[in-house]
């Protein structure tokens, strides 16, 4: 099968980022040389709490962009405003040059960019395989009166099983096809969601957190995948805590911290970025994290970590006591 | 003990138009909250609508029998717009509530003196059957054997009873097969990931409340069909006598909810039968005959609690279902 051939081949060879996408200096709210999202002004608030205030972003087409941020950043926030799942207080934001503003979630997944989500939404009395085909667009047997008659549908129903049965070999889920989705492991389930989403052709794939949850030898795989995605033309836009991966494989990272747009720019410069550090990296996400907390001997780079140790070193003596008393009664 | 009665009794309910116009309600209710996981609380409105819509379109414009089912079922599905359009956007439970609430509101509206002219208040509706018995192909006698033995009028009730349970289940049967079945079913397990995968959720949700409804609608008429449209049987009891058995046969399976009607029936007849005639023969001598007749009602309680806790897939739904509790 044409999707076995391309897998190996795909397998761990380092590709090329993309370079080039924006233009004039860098800094957040950076035009891009071909944005596919334009957001501006986009505010939510949820009563005193403002979770997003996004001034301008811009997503660079046929691109990885990895948004990261703090908990509670607003990333998962707007990635409900850009797919219609939520509703902003203002601002408008328009998806290859058309504007989204008030369209509902399921029109916006109709025109090309469909989302996963942070907690994986496998429908679980569903077979894996009925999972995906519901996932396919367009088709004739989803309206009420053609679906009483299955030959109007019958031969778009096995167009969509073949294409769903290449995809669920593409992620090894294959042998999973009849099991009911609730079956699967956490791990199968994100990849299950992931395979899902790419049975409508999206333009643009948003990620909520792929890898959570998810094990080494699976987050390799999936990082495969989603770099196949770039490979095959598809625009992707995820939300990731695992520094490595973002690293690895984005083209592009927006940083959000308190609902804004604080850095963005290719991985290597954001990463270095002061700001970055400061909201959200922390100073050491280079050094073990023995070495940080003082479990033992090691060599750590400024003297504001030295500060971070001892904080967390007094934190340790506040909490000895409280041990020994366990103990004791033990 | 007259066993000949009672085991007669209870085999002529297998085929009775209770029975039927149950099953036809359960069919219904199966499309909504076993296909799309509505929960329908409200299920007796939709048998007061189609039984009204049916007798009043007779009894006050005159019109055919057939044109009254045609009306019924037109009204249910206006009903399920003014119900559906406000709280289909809200989660299962408080459709629940309000599905509850409206079916009493339209009970009361029935009840009401206001409308006794169409209505007949708590009278209710009655003798709207020459129409209905006038299209009856079968010449004038009685038919069957043992203890299906009835008259031509009532063969013909049973008939189209019959055959729109029939229907119904040929109906539900295609649709569920098909992909629109495949989004109803990806509805209920979580409607947010479908409308993520670019279906109008909304839509969907109004549609399995209108087919629902309309089978709804169809069962009241049934059970209205042979005798008279009573108020008092349009009751929050009646939706609970159905949920009952919906849940005895499987709410998520074509043929569940019409084994669970007849189940239903069948041992409500055997009960409220063998009941009184175990306190008359001195078995239960502490109750009365008619204390005996409410004691079935207790036993359908029991065993609906029963049936939640311990096989809420039912008779015949899938027991991998069960595996994966959400």
């Amino acid at each position: 099968m044409s999707s076995d051939a391309a897998a190996p081949a795909t397998g761990s060879v380092p590709r090329a980022k993309s370079t080039g996408l924006h233009k004039g200096d860098i800094r957040p709210g950076v035009p891009k040389v071909d944005p596919i999202v334009v957001a501006d002004g986009v505010k939510r608030t949820f009563g005193g709490l403002t979770a997003v205030d996004v001034e301008h972003l811009e997503i660079p087409r046929g691109a990885i962009t990895a948004l990261i941020g703090p908990n509670g950043a607003g990333k998962t926030t707007l990635f409900n405003l850009l797919t219609g799942f939520d509703k902003p207080d203002s601002g408008t934001w328009t998806f290859e040059g058309r504007s989204l503003a008030g369209v509902p979630a399921f029109k916006v997944s109709q025109r090309g960019q469909v989302r996963t989500f942070q907690l994986t939404k496998s429908l679980g009395l569903l077979t894996v395989l009925e999972n995906m085909k519901l996932g396919a667009k367009g088709q004739i047997g989803e309206s009420f009166w053609a679906g009483l008659f299955p030959f109007l549908w019958r031969k778009q129903e096995e167009e969509a099983e073949a294409k769903a049965l290449e995809l669920l070999t593409r992620f090894k889920l294959d042998a999973k096809k009849d099991d009911f989705a609730a079956s699967l492991s956490g791990g199968q389930r994100k990849l299950l969601e992931m395979a899902r989403a790419l049975m409508s052709d999206p333009t643009l794939v948003m990620l909520d957190e792929p890898m959570a949850g998810v094990n080494p030898a699976l987050t390799q795989s999936l990082l495969e995948h989603i770099l196949d995605l770039k490979e095959q033309g598809m625009t992707v836009l995820f939300v990731e805590h695992d520094m490595h991966m973002v690293r690895h494989i984005a083209d592009w990272v927006v940083v959000m911290a308190e609902g804004k747009v604080v850095a963005e720019g290719p991985p290597d410069t954001v990463m270095k970025d002061p700001a970055v550090i400061d909201a959200y990296l922390g100073a050491h996400q280079d050094v073990d994290l023995g070495v940080v907390t003082g479990r033992y001997e090691g060599e750590l780079p400024s003297g504001a970590g030295e500060e971070l140790a001892a904080e967390i070193e007094h934190e340790h003596e506040a909490d000895a006591p409280a041990q020994q008393k366990r103990k004791g009664r033990a | 003990m007259d066993w000949l009665t009672i085991f007669g009794n209870t085999a002529s309910s297998l085929i009775g138009p209770a029975t039927l116009g149950y099953a036809l309600a359960a069919i219904g209710l199966a499309v909504h909250f076993g296909f799309a996981g509505l929960l329908n609380m409200g299920i007796a409105a939709y048998m007061a609508i189609g039984a009204y819509g049916y007798a009043i379109s007779i009894l006050t414009f005159g019109l055919p029998w057939w044109v009254g089912v045609i009306i019924a079922m037109i009204a249910s599905v206006v009903f399920s717009l003014i119900l559906g359009i406000p709280t289909l956007r809200l989660r299962g439970d408080y459709l629940a509530i309000v599905t509850i609430a409206a079916a009493e509101i339209v009970r009361l509206l029935f009840l009401s003196t206001t409308f006794d002219e169409y209505t007949g208040s708590a009278d209710g509706l009655s003798g709207y059957h020459n129409s209905f018995r006038e299209s009856n192909p079968l010449p004038e006698g009685t038919y069957g054997f043992g203890p299906w033995e009835y008259t031509h009028n009532a063969w013909w009730v049973r008939i189209i009873g019959i055959l729109l349970v029939a229907l119904a289940v040929l109906i539900v049967w295609a649709i569920m097969r098909s992909p629109w079945g495949r989004v109803l079913r990806g509805i209920r397990e979580d409607e947010d990931a479908v409308r993520a995968l670019g279906k109008n959720v909304f839509s969907y949700k109004m549609q399995a409340l209108i087919l629902g409804g309309i089978f709804g609608s169809l069962g009241g008429i049934v059970y209205a069909l042979p005798s008279s449209v009573n108020p008092g049987v349009y009751v929050t009891s009646l939706t609970f006598f159905v949920w009952t058995a919906l849940l005895l046969g499987g709410a998520a399976t074509i043929f569940g909810p019409v084994l669970g009607a007849i189940i239903y029936w069948v041992v409500q007849t055997l009960l409220s039968n063998i009941l009184p005639a175990l306190v008359t023969a001195g078995v239960l001598p502490f109750m009365s005959t008619s204390q005996a007749q409410t004691l079935r009602f207790i036993l359908v309680g029991v065993a609906l609690m029963l049936l939640v806790i311990f096989r809420p897939q039912g008779i015949l739904g899938n027991k991998k279902e069960l595996t994966f509790v959400k």
